[in-house]
């Protein structure tokens, strides 16, 4: 398989990454468990049943978020 | 509202339920600000609480493994409470509500829509509008206001699952500022209230508790305490003192005395 990469932004940060890629694949890539956490893919909230399918494109900016502490 | 149980007994009290939601326990506690995550633990479990907020954020990577919150929280005993604090207009607290539900995968946010970053208090126009969207996307808010008895209507119009009015604001530990607010909105509410934000000590617990409060959330006040550990255990025992004393019917205050012996069988004097 041709590995070509891309380049996104991952909370803010320009990140170079495989393509193509889906969210899952993202996660993946990233080590980030699922479990506790949301994505949203240029200001579009992706639901965790639609990771599989959800293609990330050169240029995307996604927000990867999770919970801390608050109050 | 909840009436004195008359009679004898002292019969269990009831569970608090918000929108589906039923808890045992009537303190919510956070989790920002402690200096410890292991003291954290240990606070919260001796506080008694079943559920705990936590903010949205960017997932930060190089936190070393089993060192992030959610390794500190055991999500069989605590509901977890996402929260939309830092968010000063409506949309950046419903983006941040649905994020919270898709992470957490619960229906309930704390809503929070600042209007001032120095005195934290609520912008009220944003938060109606925050509230009446995600009521309509099916969500239970559990909503931060002020004190203002209208704005706690207006909230509850818009079919809110609980009202939570600060005491003080977020933080500074003042307690209970303005009990006659509260109590006008305690008198008028169809939904729990919860006192949320500025409690600094145990007794603003069971003062708020004694003036009717359904429960009380808070995080500063334990987190910051010297001993955060020994303060949630003075706040659990608070907030029972102080639910049981406002379920007994308290005596009325008299402007004279009125004494505890009898007047009657007193020997004869000098």
């Amino acid at each position: 398989m041709t590995h070509v990469i891309q380049e996104i932004s991952i909370n803010g940060e320009k990140q170079r990454v495989p393509s193509p890629l889906t969210v899952e694949d993202l996660l993946r890539h990233l080590s980030i468990d699922r479990r506790y956490v949301a994505v949203e893919c240029n200001r579009k909230l992706i639901v965790k049943q639609e990771y599989a399918e959800a293609k990330i494109e050169a240029g995307d900016f996604l927000e990867i978020v999770t919970f801390v502490g608050g109050g | 509202m909840a009436t004195p149980i008359t009679g004898v007994g002292g019969q269990a009290d009831q569970n608090l339920e918000i929108g589906a939601h039923t808890f045992r326990s009537r303190l919510f506690v956070g989790t920002g600000k402690y200096q410890d995550l292991a003291v954290m633990r240990e606070a919260l479990a001796a506080s008694g609480t079943d559920c705990v907020t936590v903010a949205v954020r960017r997932l930060q990577t190089g936190v070393p493994e089993g060192e992030t919150l959610l390794d500190y929280i055991d999500t069989e005993r605590y509901r977890l409470l996402p929260n939309t604090a830092g968010c000063f207009t409506a949309k950046d607290a419903i983006r941040t509500a649905m994020l919270g539900r898709e992470a957490g995968m619960s229906d309930m946010v704390k809503l929070e829509v600042l209007g001032d970053p120095d005195t934290l208090l609520p912008d009220p126009v944003g938060t109606v509008e925050a509230a009446q969207y995600l009521v309509e996307e099916g969500f239970t808010v559990l909503c931060y206001t002020s004190d203002d008895p209208v704005v706690a209507r207006r909230l509850e119009d818009v079919g809110v699952a609980a009202v939570m009015p600060a005491g003080a604001p977020i933080g500074s530990g003042q307690g209970i500022l303005n009990p006659n607010n509260l109590r006008i909105i305690l008198s008028r509410a169809s939904v729990p209230v919860l006192i949320d934000a500025g409690v600094g000590c145990a007794s603003d617990v069971a003062v708020a508790m004694e003036l009717g409060a359904h429960g009380v959330l808070l995080n500063t006040g334990i987190a910051l305490a010297a001993d955060p550990v020994r303060m949630a255990r003075a706040m659990k025992a608070a907030s029972e003192a102080g639910r049981d004393s406002f379920l007994s019917g308290r005596i009325p205050k008299r402007l004279y005395a009125s004494a505890s012996s009898p007047t009657q069988g007193l020997i004869a004097g000098e």
